[in-house]
C-alpha cells in the first residue's frame, strides 16, 4: 500500500463500477430467468386469491411461528439480531444515506453514529456466533457448502472493515476506507451467483408461496 | 418396449421447472429450519432428513440448466452431475422420509414451497426408475384393477348389503343427475366399512341426492403417492367420466387426505381440462349440510376428545373449521392440540410412506412426533377424517401401548343423528 | 527582500541579532519549533544552541507550474513575523518572485550558488513538472525545460523540499485530463532525500517547522509514507477538528446557511474530507491563527492529499463514489434483464420442445423396475 489515496480513488471509482455492474447484471438476469419461467395455468376451481395472500405472506413469513421458535431459538433469534442490525448499518448511518442518495436519488433521516456503531458491534457479534452455530448445529453442518462460507466471509468483511475503518483502526483512513468499500464490490460481485440473491428473490418466493395456499384458501 | 432412464427422468426435472421453483431454489440460504418442521427428523435427529437437502438432484438441474452462473460453471466443468446412483441414494429421502405434509413450506423464513417441489421432483424420480416398490405395486394395481389395493366390485358390493340391510336404507348406484358422485377409499372399505354406512344414513336423514357409481368408486391416486403426472391423469380421468356419465353436479372425496388433494387440486391440471362438476371432502358437505340446517343432532360425546387434522386436507386444502364445527355439535369435552389446524404435524403416514413396506420403520418413528402431540394434550379418544391417518394412528398408539382409541368423525356424526319419525 | 551575497558570512544567530530579534524572542521561537514538532520542552535551548551556530545555508527554490500560492503562503505577513524571520536567515539565492534580478542575470546567479555550495544547498520546488513524456515546452525558464532544470539543479543538492501539493503530488496541474503531462517533484529525484510539504497551499509555520529542524539537526524530520513530517501531517483533520462531536453525535449541517451550519455542525453531509486528510489545519490554523476552512464553515478540501482535485467533489460526502454510479446501474440492470430473459425464455423454449416429445410414462415401464 505505497499510495493509500490512489488506492481509495480506485476502489471509490472505476472499481465501484465495475462492482456494481456485474452486481446489477447479474440479479437482474436472475430476476428475468425467475420470472420468465411463469407458471401453468390453474385450472382448479379456486377457494381464495393469490394476489392479496401472496403479498400478505411477504410480510408475515418474517415471524416465525411459535412451534419453531420455540424448537430453533438460538437460530431465529441470532438471525432477526444479524439481519436487522446489519440493515440499521446500512441504511441509518449517515455515510451509507449520502451513497444511497448519489446512486438512487432517496434518503431518509439517519440515526446518531454511536448509535449504529453499537448496533455494529452487536452485529457482528451475532455473525460470529452463526457462523459458530452453522460448524456445529448438525443440520446446518450437514447442509452447508463452500458457498455458506464463502458468503458468511463476505458479508462479514464489509461489517468488520466497516467497522475498523469509522475507529480509525487502520492507518491511514484512505486505506481503510479504500479496504472496506473494497469489501463491499467483493460483496456485491460474490452476490448474483451465491444464496444472496435470497435478498431480493425471498420477496418473489414468499408471494409465490402465499399464493400457492391462499388459492387454496390457507393463509401461510 | 421402452424403459425408464435417467435421461427421461433429468428430462422429467427440466419440466418441472417454474418461476416458484425457480426462486425458492434462489432463497434458500440453509438455515435448517425446515429440518424443525419435518418429524422425520425432529424424531430421529439425522440431518440426511432435513427437506431441502431432499431436493438437491432437482436444485443441481435447475442451476445447471436454468442459471447463468450454472451454466458458466457448466462450461468451466465445474459442475455435480446428476447420475443414477445419486438419484438411487435420494429414492429413501424423497419416499421413506416424506409425506409431502407440507409443514416445512409453511416454516421456511424465505418462503420456499419445499412440499411443491418435493411433488415436482417425484416426477423425476419415477421417470428414472426411482420409486419405491410398494409405490409401484399400487400403480400397478390400481391401473389394472381400479384400486391400489386390489379391491374389487364384488368385495364393495357384499359391503353395500351389508350396509342396506343394517340400515333399512337404499345404497343408490349409477343413479343419474344426483347431486352428488360419492367416491370411497380402498382403505376405508377395507378397515373402516362404518364410513358407507354413516354417510348412508347422514344423506338419507338429511334428503341429499347421491348416487355410487359401478363404473369408479375409488378415490384415491397412486399416481399422486408415487408422483407420476401420467399415471394420476389415468386414475383421474376414470373419475371424471364416471361423473359426467351420470352427470353429477358434485363429486364427494371421501375420508381421505391425498384423494381430496388429488381431485380438487390437481386433477383438471392432470387432465388438462377443468371440471364440468365441483369436488368436496365430505366433512365440507357435512358442514353445508350442518350450515343449512339438514343435519338434526342429539345428545353428546362427553369424554375427552381431540383431533389430528389430515395434512392433505388441512394444511394443504384450507378445510380446518368445518371439522371443528361438526365436532361443536357432537362434543362436548373437546380440547384441540397444541399445534392444531394448519400447524398440526403429520401422522407420518400420507404422501405413499404408508404403501411403502420399506419405510415402515421409519413411519413408526416419525409417528413419535404426533404421539408426542398427544400426550401433551391426553385425550381419551382421537377423532380423525382419513383413513390412512387413521390407520397409522391406531398402529402406532397400539405399538407404544397407548389406550386411545381412534374414530371417524363422519361415523360420530351419524351415531348422533336424531331419528326420522316413521309415519305411523 | 534583497538579493542576498551568495557567500554564508554570517551565522544565523548573529543575522537575527543583526535583525533586532532579542534573545528572549529567539528562545520563544525555539520553543514553539520544539511544541510544534512534538519534540519534548528540553529540546529548545537545543535548538536554540543550533540555530544560534547555523550557518546560513544556501537554498535555491526553482518554481515551475505553480500559480505562486505557496510563497505567498509563506511569506504574507502583516507584521514581522518569525516565518519571516527564518526566511530571512537562509539565504535564499533563486527565488522568482522575491529575487530583485531577473532574466540572465537570475540563472547566473542560481549557477553562481550552486557552484559555491555544491554538495550543500537545499532545493525548494514549488509547482508541478512536464514530466519526461511530455512535450518540454508547456513549461519552461529562459528557454530551459522544468524537467532539465530540475535535473540541472539537484546535481549538487543535499536535499529537495516540495513545497505545496502541485510539487507534492502534481497537484493541479496533474488533475485530470493532465493536458501537460504533469509529475511530482518525487517522480524525478531517485538520489535525494525528498520532504514533501503538501496543502493547497501548505500552512506556513510547517515549512518553517523542517526547516529549523534541518538546521538543528541536519537532517529531515521524520516522514510519512508520502515524505511528509509526521509532525505536521501525522494527523487526520477529522481528528482534530473542533466539530468532531458533533459528526460522534450525528448532527450535520445538510445546507450551507441552515440551522445546522449556523450552529457550527459537522460537515460532512457537505463534503468535508477531514476524515481522509492529514495536515496542520485544526490545530495551528491559518493566518497566525485567525481561523481555518471549517471555522469559517467550509468543507475540507482534501487539499494535502495526491489527487484531491480528482476525489470526487468538494461538496460530495466522502462516502459518495466517483463514478455514474446511476447509470452504471441502469445500464447493467438493464442488459441483464435481457440476457437474463434471454436466457430463460431459450431455456422455456427447449422445456417446451422437450414436453412435446415426451414419453410419458407407462405402467408397463414401471412394473419393469419390480
Amino acid at each position: 500500500m505505497s499510495d493509500p489515496m490512489e488506492f481509495l480513488l480506485w476502489a471509490k471509482g472505476p472499481m465501484f463500477d465495475w462492482a456494481l455492474a456485474i452486481f446489477a447484471l447479474g440479479m437482474l438476469a436472475r430476476i428475468a430467468e425467475i420470472l420468465m419461467l411463469g407458471r401453468k395455468p390453474n385450472l382448479a376451481e379456486p377457494r381464495g386469491g393469490e394476489w392479496g395472500p401472496g403479498l400478505r405472506t411477504i410480510i408475515t413469513r418474517s415471524v416465525a411461528d411459535p412451534g419453531t421458535f420455540q424448537r430453533a431459538a438460538f437460530n431465529v433469534t441470532v438471525g432477526w439480531i444479524w439481519h436487522l442490525g446489519f440493515l440499521v448499518v446500512l441504511l441509518l448511518f449517515i455515510p451509507h444515506i449520502e451513497l444511497i442518495n448519489s446512486v438512487l436519488g432517496l434518503r431518509w433521516p439517519g440515526l446518531p453514529n454511536p448509535v449504529v456503531d453499537a448496533v455494529s458491534a452487536v452485529t457482528i457479534a451475532a455473525l460470529i456466533a452463526s457462523l459458530v452455530h452453522r460448524l456445529t448445529h448438525p443440520v446446518k453442518k450437514r447442509i452447508s457448502t463452500v458457498e455458506d462460507y464463502l458468503v458468511w466471509t463476505v458479508t462479514f468483511l464489509p461489517l468488520l472493515t466497516g467497522y475498523l475503518a469509522y475507529h480509525r483502526m487502520i492507518n491511514p483512513y484512505p486505506l481503510a476506507l479504500g479496504l472496506h468499500i473494497l469489501m463491499v464490490e467483493i460483496f456485491l460481485i460474490v452476490f448474483p451467483f451465491t444464496k444472496l440473491t435470497h435478498v431480493f428473490t425471498t420477496f418473489i418466493a414468499r408471494w409465490y408461496n402465499g399464493a400457492t395456499f391462499g388459492r387454496k384458501g390457507v393463509e401461510s | 418396449m421402452s424403459e425408464l432412464s435417467l435421461e427421461r427422468g433429468l428430462a422429467a426435472f427440466r419440466e418441472e421447472m417454474d418461476a416458484p421453483v425457480a426462486a425458492f431454489f434462489s432463497s434458500c440460504v440453509h438455515c435448517g429450519l425446515c429440518a424443525q418442521s419435518c418429524p422425520f427428523y425432529v424424531e430421529t435427529g439425522d440431518p440426511k432428513y432435513t427437506p431441502i437437502l431432499k431436493l438437491e438432484p432437482f436444485r443441481l438441474v435447475w442451476e445447471q440448466e436454468f442459471t447463468l452462473w450454472g451454466k458458466i460453471k457448466g462450461t468451466l466443468g465445474l459442475s455435480k452431475k446428476v447420475t443414477d446412483e445419486m438419484l438411487a441414494e435420494w429414492e429413501e429421502l424423497l419416499y421413506d422420509s416424506c409425506t409431502m405434509c407440507g409443514r416445512c413450506s409453511l416454516v421456511c423464513p424465505v418462503g420456499n414451497d419445499l412440499q411443491y417441489m418435493i411433488r415436482k421432483a417425484r416426477e423425476g424420480m419415477v421417470a428414472s426408475g426411482h420409486a419405491p416398490e410398494g409405490l409401484i405395486s399400487a400403480a400397478s394395481r390400481a391401473v389394472h384393477t381400479g384400486s391400489p389395493m386390489g379391491l374389487k366390485w364384488k368385495t364393495l358390493e357384499v359391503q353395500i348389503k351389508h350396509v342396506e340391510s343394517s340400515s333399512g336404507l337404499a345404497v343408490p348406484l349409477d343413479k343419474e343427475d344426483a347431486d352428488y358422485l360419492v367416491l370411497l377409499s380402498s382403505m376405508e372399505i377395507i378397515n373402516f366399512p362404518e364410513y358407507l354406512e354413516a354417510i348412508t344414513r347422514i344423506f338419507d336423514h338429511a334428503g341429499v341426492s347421491w348416487t355410487l357409481s359401478t363404473a369408479c368408486f375409488e378415490a384415491t391416486n397412486a399416481g399422486i403417492q408415487i408422483g407420476s403426472k401420467d399415471i394420476a391423469a389415468e386414475l383421474v380421468q376414470r373419475v371424471v367420466d364416471a361423473a359426467v356419465k351420470l352427470r353429477v353436479r358434485n363429486v364427494i372425496s371421501p375420508e381421505c387426505g391425498h384423494a381430496y388433494t388429488a381431485l380438487r387440486w390437481e386433477g383438471p391440471n392432470l387432465i388438462g381440462k377443468s371440471y364440468p362438476f365441483r369436488v368436496f371432502h365430505i366433512i365440507e358437505v357435512l358442514d353445508e349440510l350442518r350450515t343449512s340446517g339438514r343435519i338434526k343432532t342429539e345428545g353428546r360425546e362427553m369424554d375427552r376428545l381431540s383431533m389430528h387434522d389430515p395434512c392433505n386436507l388441512a394444511r394443504k386444502s384450507g378445510v380446518i373449521r368445518q371439522q371443528r364445527n361438526l365436532m361443536d355439535l357432537v362434543a362436548g369435552n373437546f380440547v384441540d392440540l397444541k399445534e392444531h389446524g394448519k400447524y398440526q404435524w403429520c401422522c407420518g403416514a400420507g404422501g405413499g410412506v404408508s404403501s411403502n413396506e420399506r419405510a415402515e420403520e421409519l413411519r413408526m418413528v416419525a409417528f413419535k412426533r404426533k404421539k408426542a402431540q398427544i400426550e401433551e394434550v391426553e385425550p381419551e379418544r382421537m377423532v380423525t377424517m382419513c383413513a390412512t391417518c387413521r390407520t397409522q394412528l391406531e398402529e402406532g398408539l397400539e405399538d407404544f401401548n397407548m389406550e386411545v382409541p381412534v374414530v371417524g368423525l363422519t361415523e360420530m356424526i351419524a351415531d348422533h343423528l336424531v331419528e326420522k319419525k316413521k309415519p305411523a | 527582500m534583497a538579493a542576498h551575497k551568495t557567500a554564508v558570512s554570517r551565522t544565523l544567530g548573529e543575522s537575527l541579532r543583526e535583525h533586532g530579534v532579542s534573545r528572549r524572542g529567539f528562545l520563544k521561537f525555539c520553543a514553539a519549533t520544539a511544541s510544534m514538532m512534538a519534540l519534548p520542552p528540553t529540546m529548545a535551548p537545543a535548538i536554540a544552541a543550533a540555530l544560534e551556530k547555523a550557518r546560513r545555508p544556501s537554498v535555491i527554490w526553482l518554481s515551475f507550474q505553480e500559480c505562486t500560492g505557496c510563497t505567498e503562503s509563506l511569506t504574507r505577513s502583516h507584521a514581522p513575523t518569525v516565518e519571516d524571520l527564518i526566511l530571512e536567515v537562509i539565504s535564499l539565492d533563486y527565488h522568482h518572485t522575491l529575487q530583485a534580478a531577473s532574466g540572465d542575470a537570475a540563472e547566473r546567479a542560481r549557477e553562481q550558488a550552486m557552484e559555491a555550495n555544491h554538495g550543500d544547498y537545499l532545493v525548494v520546488v514549488d509547482g508541478s513538472l512536464p514530466g519526461p513524456d511530455s512535450n518540454p515546452g508547456y513549461s519552461t525558464i529562459a528557454g530551459i525545460s522544468n524537467l532539465e532544470m530540475l535535473k540541472e539543479t539537484l546535481e549538487g543538492a543535499k536535499a529537495v523540499v516540495a513545497v505545496g501539493t502541485c510539487a507534492a503530488f502534481g497537484g493541479l496541474p496533474h488533475a485530470s485530463p493532465n493536458p501537460t503531462g504533469a509529475v511530482a517533484v518525487q517522480d524525478i529525484v531517485e538520489d535525494l532525500p525528498v520532504i514533501n510539504v503538501s496543502g493547497c497551499p501548505p500552512v506556513p509555520m510547517v515549512i518553517t517547522g523542517v526547516l529549523a529542524h534541518y538546521l538543528t539537526f541536519g537532517e529531515l524530520p521524520e516522514l510519512d509514507q508520502y515524505n511528509r513530517p509526521l509532525a505536521f501531517f501525522g494527523q487526520s483533520i477529522h481528528d482534530r477538528c473542533y466539530r468532531r462531536p458533533f459528526y460522534d453525535k450525528g448532527l450535520f449541517a445538510e445546507t450551507f446557511d441552515d440551522e445546522g451550519a449556523k450552529k457550527g455542525w459537522c460537515l460532512y453531509r457537505l463534503g468535508c474530507k477531514g476524515p481522509s486528510t492529514y495536515n496542520a489545519c485544526a490545530t495551528t490554523k491559518w493566518n497566525a491563527g485567525t481561523s481555518w476552512p471549517i471555522e469559517s464553515g467550509h468543507p475540507c478540501l482534501g487539499c494535502s492529499e495526491p489527487d484531491f482535485w480528482d476525489a470526487g467533489g468538494f461538496y460530495r460526502a466522502l462516502s459518495i463514489p466517483n463514478t455514474n454510479a446511476t447509470g452504471t446501474l441502469l445500464a447493467a440492470g438493464v442488459t441483464g434483464a435481457i440476457v437474463g430473459g434471454a436466457a430463460a425464455a431459450l431455456a422455456k423454449k427447449q422445456q417446451k420442445a422437450e414436453e412435446d416429445e415426451r414419453q410419458p410414462v407407462k405402467i408397463e415401464e414401471l412394473e419393469q423396475k419390480l
